[in-house]
C-alpha cells in the first residue's frame, strides 16, 4: 500500500495516550501507526514542529442537496475566492460553501482529515454520497434526518416501539448513515401543513393525540439509538434555536436524555436567556454547568465568527425568521414525508448586539468547559462561519491578550450581558488537540481517529510551532492521510479520495411490509428505488454497533 | 383474447421483465416503469405505466446497425476515436463542452473533469432551457419542494407558461393533480388547478381556471399579482396592458393567499420570452411573498431526464450550475459569455464536444453556422443534425435503457437507473473516462515537457 | 401578400414521440415543419390545411405547411410550431447576456408559397 515512514524530533500531542508535547517518534506502515519501522523508511524531521492527529470535524455542512442549493444561490460569494487547479488537484471555488474538491482540499490544508456532514434527508442520501466521492482526501460520514419523519412519528404516536426500533435501523441502513439527526423535532408539520408555524415548547402538543410533543420525539430516538448501540448518539439540534430564553429548552432536551448518551449540536445557538422578543443575554454558564456535570452529554459549540456565513439548516422555520431580518434572497426546500431546509446568505457583524453576544457565548462555553473531550470545536460550518476560520478561533482560545483586543472591537453592550471579559483562561496545545481531534473522535466512536497510538489511522498533521497560533494552524507543513503525504512543505503532492464511514444496525426485514404501503401511498419515488445501494459507497468502512 | 395471445408469444420468447425501471425522457423521471424486454431481439416490447412519450422512448431505442465510432464519416475503432477526440480538445485554445442533459451523472462528472484539465468551457442545455430560472434563483432564491409534497399537500396548483399535457404527460396524474395524498385524500377534488398560457393547449382540460395573458406580458401579470398579494391597489387598465382583467387577478390573489399549500409550476413560456430571468424571478418572488400568508412553493418544470443532474454535478464540482469557463485554471461563471449559444455565435469556440444533445437542430442559425466550421466531437445514441457535422462521432448506448447510473428528477431527487438490455455500443461514461485519461496525459506532458521530473510528475498523478 | 405574425415554437406530443424515432427521419421532419395557424387568418390568406407558407424575419426563413386551429385555441396573429430545425432558422443568436436566445414570440412575415 503506502510506503513506511517515520516522523522524528517533533513535539507530539496525543491526548488519548497522555502525550502532551513530548518529543517522540511516530512510525507509519501501510496507512497505520505502528511501533517501529525499518531504517529504509522515509523520514520526516519535525524539529521545531508540533505533531498532532489529523483534525476531526464533528459537525459541518459540506455535501448534499441543501449545500448544492446554497452553492447555486451564491455565485457572488465564490467569485473572488477562486481555487485553481494544480498538476495534482482539481479546481473549484470557495466562499462559505466551497465546491466539493475545494472543500476537501481546504480541510486538508488546515490539517483536518475527517469531517461529518451533519444533516441529510434520507431521500438526499444518494446525492450526499455522490458529492462525497468528489470530496477528496478527508474521510467522511453523515447524520440522517429522522426527527421529523412522518412514518416514524406515526409509530411514536401509536406507541409501536418495537416497529419504531426496526424502522429507525432500517432507515440508517438504507441511507448508509452514521447516526440519527434530529432538527427542531416536531417543527416540520406546522411549517408545511399549518401555514408556516412552528413549535416553541418542548412539551407542546403537536397534534390531537398529545403523544407527539418534541420531548416525546426526542425521548423515543434517544432510547432507541442507545439501545442499538450506535458509536455516536442521536445528534440533536434543539427546538427554539436562536430565540431568547431558549436555554430552558436546551436544558429540558438534555434532561430528556436522562443518563443516556446524546449529542447537542452547535450548543451556542441554544444558550440564550432573556425574554422572547427582546434581546437575549448569555446563559452559557448554566449550559456549560449541565454539560460539565453530565458525562453522557457531548456537544459541539457552533462558534460564531465575524464575517460572511451561509445559513443552511433543516430548521426551515428558523431560516424564514432570519430572512425577515436580512430581507434578502432565501431558499426553502421541503422534502416529502421527511424533512426540509432553509438557506440564506448571512453575515455576523461586530457592531450588532446579537452577533457579538453569540460570539461571546461561544467563547464562554469553551472557556467554562471543564471537559474539553465533551465540548468540542465547531462553527456549524457554514452557519456560524466557515471552517477556514478555525485557526482564528484557536487563537482566540489560546491567546487571552488577542481575545481582549478583539473584545474592544465588538458591541460593548453585549459584553455586559455575558461573563466573557472575566474569563482569563487560555487553552493549551493539549486542550486544542482534544477539542479538534481526540474529543470529537471519541464522541463519534471512531477508535482509529484522533490519536497517534499504535493501530490508529496514520492521519497526521505537522505544524510549525509558532507564537501566532492563527498562522500556525492555518498552514501545516505536512499533512499525512492514511500514511500518504498529501501536503509536503505546504504543497499538495498527490490526491486521494477518503472513505465513507457508516453503520449497519440490525433489523428484521419484516419491517419492510409496514414501510412499503406507506411509501406507495405517500412517496413519489418507488420503494425499490429509495434505499441507496452499496455501489455509491466506493471506499468505505462499517463501524460496529453493539 | 388478444392479451392471452400476446402473453403466449411472450412466454415463447426470451423475455425479461424489469420492474421499477426509470424513464428518462422528460424531467418527470417516472421510476415505476415495468419493462418487458425481448432479449433476443434486444428491444422493449412493452413499457407499462409509461406515457406516450415514454413508450416512444423505450420502443424506439433499439440497437441500430451503425459504426460505434467514426472520424470524418469513416469507421474507426473506439480507441482511435478517443485518441482523436482527446487530441482535438487538447489542441484547441477555447474548447467547449455542451449538452449533458441526456446522460448519467457518472458520465457528466467525467465531462467536467475533462473541461477542468483542458482549461476549457462547459455548459449544459440548462442555458437554453431553465438557465434564466437559475439566474433568477441567484437573485431571489426559491421556495420549493419535492413532488411528493405536492401530491400530499397541494390544494392550489398553478401551471404557468407550460403545456404538461404534451411535454410532461404524467405530471398531472403522478404528481400534481389527480393523485390522492396524505392531506389530499380526494385527489383532484381537493385541488384547484389554474393554467396560465398565451394559447389554449391540451393542458386546458385539467384546469379549473384558464388565464390567457398577451404574449410577452407575463412579467407584468406576475408583478401585478405581487402587488395585490402585498395589499397594494392595481388600476383597471391592467387588462388593457396584459389581457387579463383585474377581477381575475384579484380572484387568483385571494385563492393563493387562502390556500393551505400552493404550488407554481413554470416552463419555457417564461424563460424563452422577453424578460427571461426577470419573468422567472417575478414568479419565484411571488411564491416567496405568499409565504407571509400560507405555505407556497414554486418549481421549474425541467425538460430532459437528467438536466437537473447536469446542474447538480457542474454545481458541486465547480460551484456554478452552467456557463462555466476554466481558461484561467479555475471555474468562472458568466452567462452570456460562457454559455454555448454565445461561445458559438460569437465565434469564440475553436473546438466542441457535444454530449447527448442536438444544437445542430435547435440552436440559432448563427451558432449552427459556426459549429460547422470547427472540429466537433459528438456522443449520441442516434443520428442527428449535430452528428452529421461531427469530426469525431461516437454512437453510444442509451442511458436508462442500456446503462445503469444516476439521474436527478426535476425536483432534485436522485433516482437510480435499471437497464433493460445490453448494447454493443459504448456508454458515455466509458468514452468520457477514456478521453479524460488521455487528455490528462497530454496536458501534463504539455506542462512538463522534457526531463525526468516531468515524467515522474505525470506518473504520480492519479486522475480522479 | 405577406402578414406579420407571432411565432411560438414549443413542444408537442408528436414532436416528442417522433424525435425518439430519429430526428433525421421523416416523421420528425414532418412534425417540426407543420405550422398551426388561426383558422380565420388562414381564410384571409386563402390557405387550406397542408398549404405551404414561407416564414421569414431578419434572421432567416423557412418553408412549412399549415394546419388550422380554432380561434379560441390560437388567437389571431399567433402561430405555433413544434420546435426543430425549421423554427431554429428564425431564432436570433443575441442572448442579451443571459445565454438564452429568444426562442418564442418572434415576429415573422408569413407568405403563401405558390405550388
Amino acid at each position: 500500500m503506502s510506503a513506511s515512514m517515520r516522523i522524528i524530533n517533533g513535539k507530539v500531542y496525543d491526548p488519548k495516550n497522555n502525550i502532551d508535547g513530548e518529543i517522540k517518534e511516530i512510525c507509519i506502515q501501510d496507512g497505520k501507526i505502528v511501533d517501529s519501522v525499518t531504517d529504509e523508511a522515509k523520514t520526516i524531521d519535525a524539529k521545531g514542529m508540533v505533531v498532532m492527529p489529523g483534525g476531526v470535524d464533528i459537525h459541518c455542512h459540506i455535501a448534499g442537496p441543501k449545500v448544492n442549493l446554497a452553492r447555486k444561490l451564491t455565485p457572488e460569494s465564490r467569485r473572488h475566492d477562486v481555487h485553481p487547479s494544480t498538476p495534482f488537484t482539481r479546481s473549484g471555488s470557495g466562499g462559505t460553501t466551497p465546491s466539493t474538491f475545494a472543500a476537501g482540499y481546504r480541510y486538508a490544508t488546515l490539517g483536518y482529515t475527517t469531517a461529518m456532514e451533519a444533516a441529510v434527508s434520507p431521500i438526499g442520501a444518494r446525492h450526499v454520497l455522490e458529492e462525497f466521492e468528489d470530496t477528496p482526501i478527508i474521510d467522511k460520514g453523515f447524520y440522517v434526518l429522522l426527527g421529523n419523519n412522518i412514518f416514524l412519528h406515526n409509530l411514536i404516536r401509536e406507541k409501536r416501539i418495537e416497529e419504531f426500533d426496526q424502522a429507525v435501523a432500517w432507515w440508517v441502513n438504507a441511507t448508509k448513515a452514521y447516526t440519527v439527526k434530529l432538527v427542531n423535532p416536531g417543527g416540520d408539520e406546522p411549517w408545511k401543513g399549518k401555514r408556516n408555524s412552528n413549535v416553541s415548547d418542548i412539551d407542546e402538543k403537536t397534534d390531537e393525540s398529545g403523544a407527539l410533543s418534541p420531548r416525546q420525539i426526542i425521548e423515543a430516538f434517544v432510547k432507541t439509538v442507545n439501545k442499538q448501540g450506535y458509536p455516536h448518539p442521536p445528534h440533536i439540534h434543539c427546538n427554539n434555536l436562536g430565540h431568547s430564553g431558549n436555554y430552558k429548552t436546551t436544558l429540558e432536551t438534555m434532561k430528556t436524555a436522562g443518563d443516556l448518551r446524546a449529542h447537542i449540536a452547535h450548543i451556542q445557538f441554544h444558550s440564550y436567556g432573556g425574554e422572547l422578543g427582546k434581546n437575549p443575554i448569555s446563559k452559557a454558564s448554566e449550559i456549560a454547568d449541565y454539560v460539565n456535570n453530565h458525562p453522557n452529554i457531548t456537544c459541539d459549540v457552533g462558534q460564531v465568527m465575524f464575517g460572511e456565513s451561509t445559513i443552511m439548516t433543516a430548521d426551515a422555520p428558523l431560516a424564514y425568521v432570519l430572512k425577515g431580518h436580512s430581507k434578502g434572497k432565501w431558499v426553502n426546500a421541503d422534502t416529502e414525508c421527511e424533512s426540509g431546509c432553509g438557506i440564506l446568505p448571512f453575515s455576523y457583524q461586530e457592531h450588532i448586539y446579537m452577533h457579538t453576544l453569540q460570539w461571546a457565548i461561544g467563547l464562554e462555553l469553551f472557556l467554562l468547559s471543564e471537559d474539553p473531550w465533551r465540548i468540542v470545536l465547531s462553527t456549524d460550518h457554514p452557519n456560524g462561519g466557515s471552517f477556514m476560520a478555525y485557526p482564528k478561533l484557536i487563537k482566540l482560545l489560546m491567546d487571552e491578550k488577542f481575545r481582549r483586543e478583539e473584545m474592544k472591537r465588538v458591541n460593548q453592550k453585549a459584553l455586559l450581558k455575558c461573563s466573557l471579559p472575566e474569563l482569563k483562561r487560555e487553552y493549551t496545545l493539549n486542550e486544542i488537540a482534544i477539542i479538534t481531534r481526540a474529543g470529537p473522535a471519541k464522541a463519534l466512536g471512531l477508535e482509529t481517529k484522533g490519536h497517534l497510538g499504535v493501530g490508529a489511522d496514520a492521519d497526521i498533521t505537522i505544524y510549525d510551532l509558532m507564537d501566532d497560533k492563527e498562522m500556525m494552524f492555518s498552514a501545516p507543513r505536512y499533512v499525512i492521510k492514511s500514511g500518504n503525504t498529501m501536503i509536503d512543505n505546504h504543497e499538495f503532492r498527490t490526491d486521494s479520495n477518503g472513505k465513507v464511514y457508516h453503520i449497519t444496525p440490525q433489523y428484521d426485514n419484516k419491517i419492510e411490509d409496514v414501510l412499503k404501503p406507506f411509501f406507495e401511498d405517500y412517496y413519489s419515488i418507488e420503494f425499490a428505488n429509495y434505499a441507496v445501494t452499496d455501489h455509491y459507497l466506493h471506499e468505505h468502512e462499517i463501524i460496529k454497533t453493539n | 383474447m388478444a392479451e392471452e395471445a400476446n402473453k403466449k408469444t411472450e412466454e415463447s420468447k426470451n423475455m425479461k421483465i424489469v420492474e421499477n425501471a426509470t424513464c428518462t425522457f422528460c424531467g418527470c423521471v417516472c421510476d415505476d416503469m415495468e419493462l418487458h424486454v425481448d432479449l433476443d431481439e434486444k428491444r422493449i416490447t412493452k413499457a407499462k405505466n409509461a406515457c406516450v412519450l415514454g413508450r416512444a422512448w423505450f420502443a424506439e431505442h433499439v440497437i441500430e446497425d451503425a459504426p460505434a465510432a467514426m472520424i470524418d464519416g469513416k469507421e474507426v475503432t473506439v480507441d482511435e476515436a478517443i485518441e482523436e477526440a482527446a487530441q482535438t480538445l487538447v489542441n484547441a485554445k477555447f474548447p467547449i463542452t455542451y449538452g449533458l442533459s441526456d446522460t448519467t451523472c457518472e458520465a457528466q462528472k467525467h465531462a467536467v473533469a475533462i473541461s477542468d484539465y483542458i482549461k476549457g468551457n462547459i455548459d449544459t442545455t440548462t442555458s437554453v432551457c431553465h438557465g434564466p430560472s437559475g439566474l433568477a434563483f441567484q437573485g431571489v432564491g426559491e421556495s420549493t419542494s419535492t413532488l411528493g409534497e405536492v401530491k400530499n399537500r397541494a390544494d392550489l396548483v398553478i401551471y404557468w407558461g407550460g403545456n404538461p399535457a404534451e411535454s410532461h404527460p404524467r405530471h398531472f396524474g403522478r404528481y400534481a393533480v389527480t393523485p390522492k395524498g396524505m392531506f389530499t385524500p380526494n385527489g383532484k377534488k381537493d385541488r384547484t388547478v389554474v393554467l396560465v398560457d398565451v394559447r389554449k393547449t391540451k393542458s386546458a382540460g385539467v384546469a379549473d381556471i384558464l388565464i390567457k395573458p398577451k404574449p410577452g406580458k407575463d412579467f407584468e401579470v406576475l408583478w401585478a399579482l405581487r402587488a395585490l398579494v402585498k395589499g397594494n391597489e392595481i388600476s383597471n387598465d391592467i387588462e388593457q396592458e396584459t389581457g387579463v382583467p383585474l377581477e381575475v387577478l384579484t380572484d387568483l390573489t385571494e385563492r393563493m393567499k387562502n390556500c393551505r399549500y400552493g404550488v407554481l409550476f413554470f416552463g419555457m413560456g417564461l424563460t424563452m420570452t422577453r424578460g427571461r430571468h426577470f419573468n422567472s424571478g417575478a414568479l419565484l418572488a411571488l411564491a416567496t411573498d405568499l409565504n407571509e400568508y400560507t405555505h407556497f412553493v414554486a418549481k421549474p418544470v425541467r425538460g430532459h431526464g437528467n438536466v437537473t443532474g447536469a446542474d447538480n454535478v457542474v454545481a458541486w464540482q465547480t460551484g456554478y450550475p452552467f456557463g462555466v469557463n476554466f481558461s484561467r485554471g479555475y471555474p468562472r461563471f458568466n452567462p452570456g459569455e460562457f454559455t454555448t449559444v454565445d461561445t458559438l455565435s460569437n465565434g469564440d469556440a475553436d473546438a466542441a464536444m457535444i454530449i447527448a444533445s442536438d444544437p445542430g437542430s435547435n440552436f440559432p442559425k448563427k451558432a449552427i453556422e459556426h459549429l460547422k466550421n470547427i472540429p466537433v466531437v459528438v456522443l449520441d445514441t442516434k443520428s442527428t443534425e449535430t452528428t452529421k457535422l461531427a469530426h469525431v462521432a461516437f454512437k453510444t448506448a442509451t442511458y436508462g435503457i442500456n446503462t445503469g447510473g444516476t439521474v436527478y428528477r426535476m425536483d432534485d431527487v436522485s433516482i437510480p437507473l435499471r437497464p433493460a438490455f445490453e448494447s454493443p455500443f459504448p456508454e458515455d461514461e466509458v468514452i468520457l473516462k477514456g478521453i479524460k485519461k488521455r487528455v490528462r496525459e497530454l496536458t501534463l506532458k504539455k506542462k512538463h515537457s522534457g526531463g525526468a521530473s516531468g515524467e515522474a510528475k505525470v506518473a504520480a498523478v492519479n486522475p480522479l | 401578400m405577406s402578414n406579420k405574425m407571432m411565432l411560438i415554437p414549443g413542444r408537442s406530443s408528436k414532436q416528442g414521440t417522433s424525435l425518439n424515432q430519429g430526428k433525421l427521419k421523416e416523421e420528425y421532419q414532418k412534425v417540426t415543419s407543420t405550422l398551426e395557424m388561426n383558422k380565420d387568418d388562414m381564410d384571409k390568406m386563402g390557405l387550406i390545411d397542408g398549404d405551404k407558407v414561407k416564414l421569414s424575419n431578419e434572421v432567416g426563413e423557412t418553408i412549412v405547411s399549415c394546419l388550422g386551429k380554432k380561434p379560441e385555441d390560437l388567437s389571431e396573429g399567433m402561430l405555433f410550431i413544434p420546435y426543430g430545425p425549421p423554427s431554429s432558422q428564425l431564432m436570433t443568436s443575441d442572448t442579451a447576456g443571459s445565454g438564452m436566445p429568444l426562442s418564442k414570440h418572434m415576429m415573422v412575415d408569413v407568405e403563401k408559397v405558390k405550388n
